[in-house]
């Protein structure tokens, strides 16, 4: 019955891709795309990766839907939402070959690697020493730290890139556009009632992170959307680039990272290598700084560049 | 004694559910669609998760169920509502 | 137990059935709805999971929970005429078209 239920999934999220990259019309696309993000959180979930599926759906549920539809939306507003010209065979044939291409090589990646041992040995012997218990938070922020470093960074580079869309004569209004509802309807009680359920699901990932599936990298993205409920119902305003704290918000996670890294060094562990005796609570600090920077920087490319006419 | 309720809850969970992706694929307009989707399809989970809290190992569990399905009803409603309403907008070309 | 399996199975058929209105439309509502079916049939998937794969995955239903409106609260609001209105606002307006001033509070 469980290879009926695996079958069931896999065709279903097959099917659900096709449609969305098959299927004519912007909308109908965003759609699909969206149920294809909540059947890969259950997909993780079945795959036993419960930190993978926490993520995507954060995310996918979360971050991307909003992001496209308002995408969608300011695509009608400028007249822009018509379908290009359906493309022919010919145009499909070169994306249709080298994504089986693709595909292929990954499969056979697939069968050419050894079957893993769980736990792996190594991680297994090196995992009392790295000051968590949750193997999955081990490797990101200490044996692989550089990796999840550069993750940050790799964040608030993209942050960057959005806000390089901003005109010059819009640089000092707020991020967005103005969010207005009715006051006391549905949309501003959902804004009301939601946040403090969803601050507490963030902190409590972040908490539980030390020793079961969850984490910064799972929290921040829960509070980010959070943020973005509360700033969609029209009850937190968004800030503007030149407001310092928050600045200070978006830099936190990988400054504190590179610190810790640095003592490492000093410490004669070698950099970005975090001493045993310090391990747990550098990890700690560590993660309380990316929760923040992640949230933060998440929120910020959803909501998008400062827009004209932001400006109370 | 609790495997029979997980049993008799969650298959008529299940039954509500097949209702509900009947009643949206079979109304004629939105607006009875969004009966089948809200109503049928969160009273399906609401009995799922009353069949699974019977299995669960703690107090907590069962609290967390619970939340789970509280906090789809909020979105069913606050969904229903604002769907509804561009639906509306929608037909009266407004 | 299989029994859980089995509805599980059912509950992914019956989302697979309702994907058919997502294809079909006719309109953007019907189409956002089946994104919300969607989640509430993943939600349910989850927890009957949960007794067979780990109780971690009654998390990841948490999730999907909080945030199963925010699709459709970003629709409504990108489909809005300025993009970030509100239909029940709109409603208002379209009431008293003297009270033309929208405030962005």
């Amino acid at each position: 019955m469980t290879l009926v239920l695996d079958l069931t999934l896999c065709a279903l999220i097959l099917a659900v891709a096709l449609a969305t990259v098959l299927g004519g019309g912007v909308f109908r696309a965003i759609v699909f795309f969206i149920v294809y993000g909540l059947l890969l959180s259950v997909a993780w979930v079945r795959l036993d990766a419960v930190d993978v599926a926490l993520a995507e759906a954060a995310i996918g549920a979360g971050l991307t839907g909003v992001l496209f539809l308002s995408a969608f939306g300011k695509l009608s507003r400028i007249g822009a939402e018509a379908e290009p010209p359906a493309a022919g065979i010919r145009a499909l044939l070169p994306a249709a070959l080298a994504c089986a291409g693709l595909t292929g090589a990954l499969a056979w990646a697939w069968f050419a690697l050894p079957v893993p041992e769980r736990p792996a040995p190594d991680l297994a012997t090196a995992l009392p020493r790295a000051g968590i218990e949750n193997p999955v938070t081990a490797v990101l922020l200490n044996f692989r730290a550089w990796d999840t470093l550069l993750e940050s960074i790799v964040l608030l580079a993209a942050l960057i890139g959005v806000w390089m869309l901003a005109r010059d004569e819009d640089w000092h209004d707020r991020f967005g556009l103005p969010q207005h509802v009715r006051p006391g309807g549905v949309m501003a009680n959902f804004g009301r009632l939601l946040p403090p359920v969803g601050v507490l699901v963030g902190v409590y990932l972040v908490y539980v992170g030390a020793d079961r599936p969850g984490g910064a990298f799972q929290g921040g993205t829960v509070l980010a959307a959070v943020g973005l409920v509360a700033a969609l119902a029209g009850l937190l305003r968004p800030p503007r680039v030149t407001q310092i704290v928050w600045r200070m918000g978006l830099v936190a996670g990988p400054l504190v990272f590179l610190i810790a890294g640095i003592v490492g060094a000093i410490l004669g562990a070698g950099f970005l290598t975090l001493p045993e005796p310090i391990a747990g609570s550098a990890i700690f600090v560590i993660e309380i700084a990316l929760v923040a920077s992640i949230a933060v920087t998440l929120a910020f490319l959803v909501i998008g560049p400062p827009e004209q006419g932001h400006r109370e | 004694m609790n495997d029979l309720a997980t049993y008799a809850f969650t298959s008529i969970g299940l039954f509500f559910f097949v209702a509900g992706s009947v009643g949206f694929l079979r109304f004629p307009d939105v607006f009875s669609r969004l009966h089948a989707l809200t109503k049928a399809d969160n009273l399906g989970l609401g009995f799922i998760a009353l069949g699974i809290a019977f299995q669960a190992e703690s107090w907590r569990l069962v609290a967390l169920l619970f939340l789970i399905w509280g906090l789809m009803l909020l979105a069913a409603g606050t969904m229903s509502q604002l769907i509804a309403r561009d639906a509306l907008r929608e037909r009266d070309g407004r | 137990m299989t029994w859980l399996t089995c509805v599980a199975v059912g509950v992914l058929a019956s989302l697979s059935a309702a994907l058919l209105r997502v294809w079909h439309g006719p309109g953007r509502a019907d189409r956002m709805m089946g994104a919300q079916l969607a989640g509430t049939s993943g939600v349910a998937v989850l927890v009957v999971l949960a007794p067979l794969e780990g109780w971690a995955a009654l998390d990841v239903a948490l999730i999907l929970a909080l945030f199963g409106a925010l699709a459709a609260v970003g629709f409504v609001k990108a489909v809005s005429a300025d993009g970030g209105g509100d239909p029940e606002e709109d409603e208002d307006l379209a009431a008293t078209p003297s009270a033309n001033g929208v405030s962005s509070e």
